[in-house]
Order: structure tokens, then sequence, then C-alpha cells
């Protein structure tokens, strides 16, 4: 083939770099994570809305939350059992999530997922 | 015809090289202004615009230059500016690319540029203008690479980009139109608050674009194989002598109306920017060098036996480019914001990584420009 | 006063006497989280908010409590560099409030003196015409809301407002001085905001969803009793309606058609 040192060269540096993230982590797992919940909601039993539910739609909940708090001065969330929320991360979730390193960080953080809510909202003082 | 762009002298990609290291420089400039915030910029709760959209406001005028090579071609059939066009419209488009650079350096949160989309405010001029910018762009790539790429097969061009060339000519007013009414729609702001603001910005672009033009068909003329022609450029240089005598003229008409009214909302900004305001008086030395290299540029312009020469014509399109580079570039946005509206002085100067970014979104200019001219002058080389 | 309308009356009133009458029964008849929801504080509402400041009864102490409430109650760092400074209510001098009332012979107690001043929320705003994302904008009750979710920190409502109320984060807030903001932030029950979008006054939106006026209001009538008022403007006997009604009173800049809705009255 034509300017064969050139391509397999070429080929090999790609690969290379694109198996790095592969080689760099061998032989090490990322630790799973370990939500703890506070007393606080262990004793609320359930979120918002239902464990499933919360887990693969919290961020749409946050989402809608803030368009609608911000934009339509719309500031109370009727849950799907009847209960009224105020709708605020930082004055509702995280009254009960307040351990956010053992909670909310651990998924994220595992994900490699970085919200950018914390550069504005205020995340809970946590002892320890 | 990409490829042309891939073979060239060793000055061609030594120059190439020097433009990725400035840019790349400045990308390392960027990070730093992206990571710590604008606040590495000179800009301040009162100036809170500066150097970048001031270069900007400049380019947009560049951009729209291009027109001026297009418009006698296409509607009043000057033959000779065929020669040329293609230089005109890949000018517009390294100018645009600068332009949306320039924003997207300024903006405070890069990242959500695409709200401007998703969320559209259609009484907004930024949304207009973002709009007017981006189609142009378009107009003047797929129009520049079509005609080029007939020119090369020996072809006319297809049929559907003529009407795209007839839209492109009012489209390039309506660009710096929209750009002036960025300015001249503010309540607020006295010295951009005229009406002459959208004539001023066309008259200068007028006389900047093609002055740049000339300059870089001389360019072109010595590094490569394709002369664009001399009285190409000869009528060129008429369009900037005339173009540049509106400007000057309408920059009078302005001062008249401030001082002659006396009034202090008009007055002030110019005296901050030639005399100096309350102590304040770090654009003085450039306004005054801006008024003296239009008053040269208008000697040598109009004066034909000046015009007529090439050494000094290069002379006179220098200055026109320092005269309305610092007048657009520089003076335009400043002097708007001073005196802030509280009627306080204060002032901006750009800061050292400003500059560089800056510098390295010229470059990117520079580099596309480059490529373009590489491709357009092979092309017109081999047809030769 | 915003007092509960007649519909919240009788539906309360409704509430309490089937409660009175039924007793256990009744309750049993609420749905969960029904009576949460009838807590729900009643919210201030208005066709246009508007502000009147009394110029007579300003002096340090009552526009400093007026600026410290507002900045410490919305997280707004003291800045330290007028460059790069945050400021929702500040003072400025008569000749700098009023630049085009230009008086050199003005009476005593207004030469050189401190008014309070603050985005005018302006009827006609022209820095939201000018938002690209409409991340400004005019709320039906007048108030020119900030959504800094969505700012992209253009700064164009900068250049376009003519009050100059509006301050840009250059850099991140939270790295503000830590000597002149050492209890910073002071009010974790609202958040700061981010470095790259645009920060103003919203006439305390949220303080209004909650029943209660503007921090600044409140503290400036702390100190002296109707030193600032607030109100609905298209209500006949509102506070700043009944204010403006008695007194003179001036805007910042009315020839600009802005309509802004803070009067001083002097």
């Amino acid at each position: 083939m034509y300017d064969k040192g050139k391509i397999l060269g070429g080929l090999l540096i790609g690969i290379v770099l694109l198996l790095f993230p592969v080689y760099y982590n061998a032989g090490r797992a990322a630790k799973a994570p370990e939500r703890v919940l506070t007393e606080k909601a262990k004793a609320a039993k359930q979120c918002v809305e239902d464990l499933a539910y919360m887990k693969a739609q919290h961020m749409k909940i946050l989402d809608e939350w803030r368009q609608e708090v911000v934009r339509q001065d719309t500031r109370y969330y009727k849950s799907s059992d009847g209960k009224t929320y105020f709708k605020s991360l930082q004055l509702t979730c995280m009254e009960c999530h307040s351990n956010k390193t053992k909670f909310c960080d651990q998924c994220h953080n595992y994900m490699g997922v970085a919200p950018y809510c914390w550069d504005c909202h205020i995340a809970p003082k946590e002892n320890g | 015809m990409l490829e042309k762009a891939l073979k060239g002298s060793y000055y061609y990609w030594g120059w190439l090289v020097l433009l990725l290291g400035v840019i790349g420089i400045a990308f390392l400039a960027y990070l730093y202004q992206f990571f710590e915030g604008l606040k590495i910029t000179g800009m301040s709760r009162d100036v809170s615009w500066g150097f970048y959209i001031g270069q900007f406001t400049y380019l947009v005028g560049v951009a729209a230059s291009g027109v001026m090579v297009i418009l006698p071609y296409y509607l009043h059939d000057y033959k000779a500016f065929g020669r040329i066009t293609i230089l005109g419209e890949f000018l517009a488009v390294a100018a645009i690319t600068m332009c949306l650079l320039f924003i997207m350096v300024d903006l405070g949160n890069l990242p959500r540029l695409l709200n401007v989309i998703l969320y559209p405010n259609p009484t907004s001029i930024l949304f207009w203008d973002m709009i007017v910018l981006n189609v142009y762009l378009l107009l003047n790539i797929i129009i520049g690479w079509n005609v080029l790429s007939a020119e090369r097969k020996g072809m006319h061009y297809p049929n559907w980009v003529t009407p795209l060339i007839y839209i492109s000519i009012p489209w390039a007013f309506s660009i710096h139109t929209v750009t002036a009414f960025l300015y001249a729609g503010l309540p607020g702001r006295h010295y951009w608050l005229t009406a002459i603001m959208a004539a001023r910005f066309l008259a200068s672009a007028f006389c900047s674009g093609p002055a740049i033009l000339i300059l870089l068909c001389y360019i072109v003329r010595a590094v490569t194989r394709f002369e664009p022609g001399r009285e190409q450029i000869r009528t060129l240089a008429g369009i900037v002598t005339y173009a540049m005598i509106l400007n000057v003229f309408f920059l009078l008409l302005e001062v008249f109306t401030a001082f002659y009214s006396q009034i202090p909302g008009h007055m002030e900004t110019f005296v901050y920017l030639f005399r100096g305001l309350e102590g304040h008086a770090k654009m003085v030395p450039w306004m005054w060098t801006s008024a003296f290299f239009m008053l040269v540029s208008l000697v040598l312009l109009i004066v034909p036996a000046f015009r007529r020469t090439e050494k000094i014509l290069v002379l006179g399109c220098l200055s026109v480019f320092i005269a309305t580079w610092i007048d657009k570039g520089l003076g335009l946005v400043v002097g708007g914001f001073i005196p802030n509206p509280l009627n306080k002085v204060v002032e901006y100067w750009p800061t050292i990584p400003e500059v560089i970014i800056s510098l390295g979104v010229w470059a990117s200019g520079l580099f596309v420009l480059s490529v373009l001219y590489k491709i357009a002058v092979s092309v017109k080389e081999e047809a030769a | 006063m915003m007092g509960i309308n007649r519909r919240e009356f009788l539906k309360i009133a409704g509430w309490s006497a089937l409660l009175g009458a039924g007793g256990k029964t009744a309750f049993e008849l609420l749905a969960p989280g029904e009576a949460e929801a009838l807590l729900q504080p009643t919210p201030l509402k208005a066709k246009q908010w508007a502000m009147a400041i009394d110029f007579t009864k300003m002096d340090e102490e009552v526009m400093g409590a007026a600026i410290r409430a507002c900045h410490r109650l919305y997280n707004v760092p003291d800045m330290g560099n007028p460059k790069v400074e945050l400021k929702w209510i500040w003072k400025e001098t008569y000749e700098h409030t009023f630049p085009t009332q230009e008086n050199e012979y003005i009476a005593e107690q207004f030469h050189h003196h401190n008014f309070l001043v603050l985005c005018n929320h302006c009827t006609n705003p022209p820095c939201c015409r000018a938002c690209p994302t409409k991340a400004t904008w005019r709320r039906e009750d007048g108030i020119v809301m900030m959504d800094m979710h969505r700012c992209i920190g253009c700064r164009f409502c900068m250049a376009a407002c003519p009050f100059g109320a509006r301050s840009f984060n250059w850099g991140d807030p939270r790295q503000a001085p830590k000597e002149l903001n050492p209890d910073f932030p002071t009010n974790p029950d609202l958040p700061t905001r981010s470095k790259g979008v645009v920060e103003k006054c919203q006439f305390c939106a949220e303080r209004l969803a909650k029943g209660q006026i503007p921090a600044c209001v409140e503290a400036a009538n702390a100190v002296k009793t109707e030193a600032m008022f607030f109100g609905d403007l298209t209500v006949k006997d509102s506070p700043v309606r009944k204010a403006l009604r008695t007194r003179y009173s001036i805007r910042r800049k009315p020839e600009l058609g802005t309509g802004p809705n803070v009067y001083y009255i002097i």
C-alpha cells in the first residue's frame, strides 16, 4: 500500500491513545457508590416521588422546578401521592439529603457527572 | 479543492505553523479566562464591553465589504471584478469567522451559547445579528466554493447559485446595519444613540474592507503567480476613496450636532475621546492618531497621482486601516460607556491576556484566509 | 397591606367549619397533603410593583440598613474593587442619581447628599428588549426578573440599561476577599451566583411569594418609619400611591421613556 509506514504508524498511535483509559485503569475498580440516607430521609420513607422514579428522573424534576419557580413563579409541587412540596433544591431536597458527600456525590462521582448546580446553590454544611 | 491548501512552499507552511503557534498560545490564555472569568480583562462594571466587541464590530465591517466587489460585477456587469470576487468572498468568510470567535470569547458563559437558539428573543438585536451573520457566512462559503469550483472545471457555476449571489448583496448591507442597531437603539448611551450610526458603519466598512482587500491583492501579486489586476485595484481604490470621504463627512456631521447644540450628553464622549474628561485621557493620543491617519488617507487617496502610484496607494490603504481600526475597534465601543449612566468617568484599557486572546482570534482568521486564498489562487493559476 | 382575599378566606372558613363540625370524620375527609397546601403563605400580588423612597428620611443609617439587608439576604459579596463590584442597591449623590438635573445652586439638603439607587423595574425596559435569551424579562406584576440559569453573560442588558443598575460576575463571587466577607455566604437559604452571569435587584420576588415586602423596605422602615414605600401602582390606595399622591416625587431619566417605577419623594 502507499505510505505504508505513515499509515501503520498513525494507526498504532491512534489505538494507543484510544485505549488509554483501559490500560491506565487496569486492575483497579472504581468504588461502587454507597448511598447513605440521613435519619430524616429514612423517617420520611419516600422522597418527593418513589425511589425508582427519583433515580431515573430527579434531574428532570430539578430542571422543571428551576424553570417553573424562576420563570412562572409557581413554587409548590403536588406529588403523585398528593403531598405538597416547596420547590427548592436547597430548602427541600437538601433538607432531607443534607449529607451531600455521602448521598448525591456517591453516584455522581462514580458516573463522572458534575452538575453545576453547586456553582450557585449552596451545598449543606456537613460535619466530618 | 481542499487538497490545493495542502501543497505549498516552505514559506506557506511556515506561515501557517506560525499562525497555529499564536493560536495555541492564545488558546491557553483563553483557558485562563474561561476558568478565572472575564475579570482578567480590562472590562469593568461600567465599561462592560471592550476590546473583544470592538474587534467584532470592526470585522463585521470588513466582512460586509465583499459586496463592494460583488455589486459592481453582478449588478452592473463590471466584468473586470470577475477576477477578484472570490478574494472578496473569502475575505468575508475569514472576517465573519473572526467575528463569531470574538463573540464567543467575550461571553461570560460560553457553554450556554446555544440558549440564543433554544430560547430566541425576536426583540433582541443580538438574536438578529446572530442570524444575519451566520447566514452571510454560509452564503459566502457556498457561493465562493461553487463559483471557484466551476471556474476550475472551466464551466459556468450552477444556476441555483445565482439567486444566492443576488441575495448576498442586500444581505451584506444588512449585517452591518443590524450590527449598528446593536448600538443605535440603546436609550442610555448617548454617543451611540444617533440615526447616522448605521450609515457611519457602512461608510467605514466600505473603506476599511476594500483597503484590506487591496493590500491582500498586493500580497497575492507578490507571493503567487496570480495577478489580481491593475484595473481592479484602481477601481477598488476609487471605492475606498469615496467611502473614506463619506466616513469622515459623517464623523464631522456628528461633531457638528454635538458641539453646535452644546448638549452635554452629546458632547461628553467626544470630549473624553479627544481631550480627556475629569483628568482621564487614555484614549486621546489614539483618537488623534486615528484622525491624523484619516486626513493622511484622504490626501493620499484623493490626489489621483498618489492613488495611481502603487507604493503610495499601499500607504493610503494602511492609513485607512489604522484610522478605521482605532475609530471602530476601540473608540466606538469604549466611548459609548464613558461617561457611565451615572455620569462618572471610568476608563478602560485591554489587559495583556485580553490582547493575547484577541491576537489568537486574528490569527485564526488569518489562518482561514490563508488557506482559502491558497485554494483560490491555485485554481486561478491553473486556469490561467 | 396585601391581605387575604375573599376566596382564600372562604376556603379556610369552610374547612374550619367542617373540621369543627365533623372532628375526626372531617379530618379523614381531607386528602393527604391538602392541609399543608392550605398552609402555604399567601403571596403578595400586583399589576405593577413600585417603590417610593422618601429622600427626606434618608440618612446613612437608613440607607446602610437597606443595603445591608439586601446584600446579606441575597449573598451579594463586597468584591472590594470597583472594577468588579457587585451591587444591587447602593448610594449615589444627587448629582449622579439625577445627572440631567444639573443644578449648581440646588438647596443644601440635596447638594452632594446620597440617594438610594437600584434597579427601577421599568415598565418599558430596554434591557429586556436587548436580552437574546430572555434571561431577563418583565413579569406580569412588573418585576424585571433575572433567570440565572439561562444567562449567557453577553452583557447586552448592561449596555442597554440607562441607569447602571446591573452587575456582572467578572469572577467567581465566592472568591470575594474573605476579609471583607467574613461570614459569606450570609444566607445559606438562598443561592449565590456563579461567574459569568449578570445580577441585579429583583424586588425580592422570593419574599413577595411568601407574602413579605422587599427586605430593603422592611429594614429601612425599621430604622425610620415610612422611609420607603412599596406597593401596587394600579391600586389607588396602595402605600406607594398614597405617598405619591401627597408629595412631590421625581424619577431618574424619565425622558428616556423606560417608565422607571422607583420614585424619589423629595
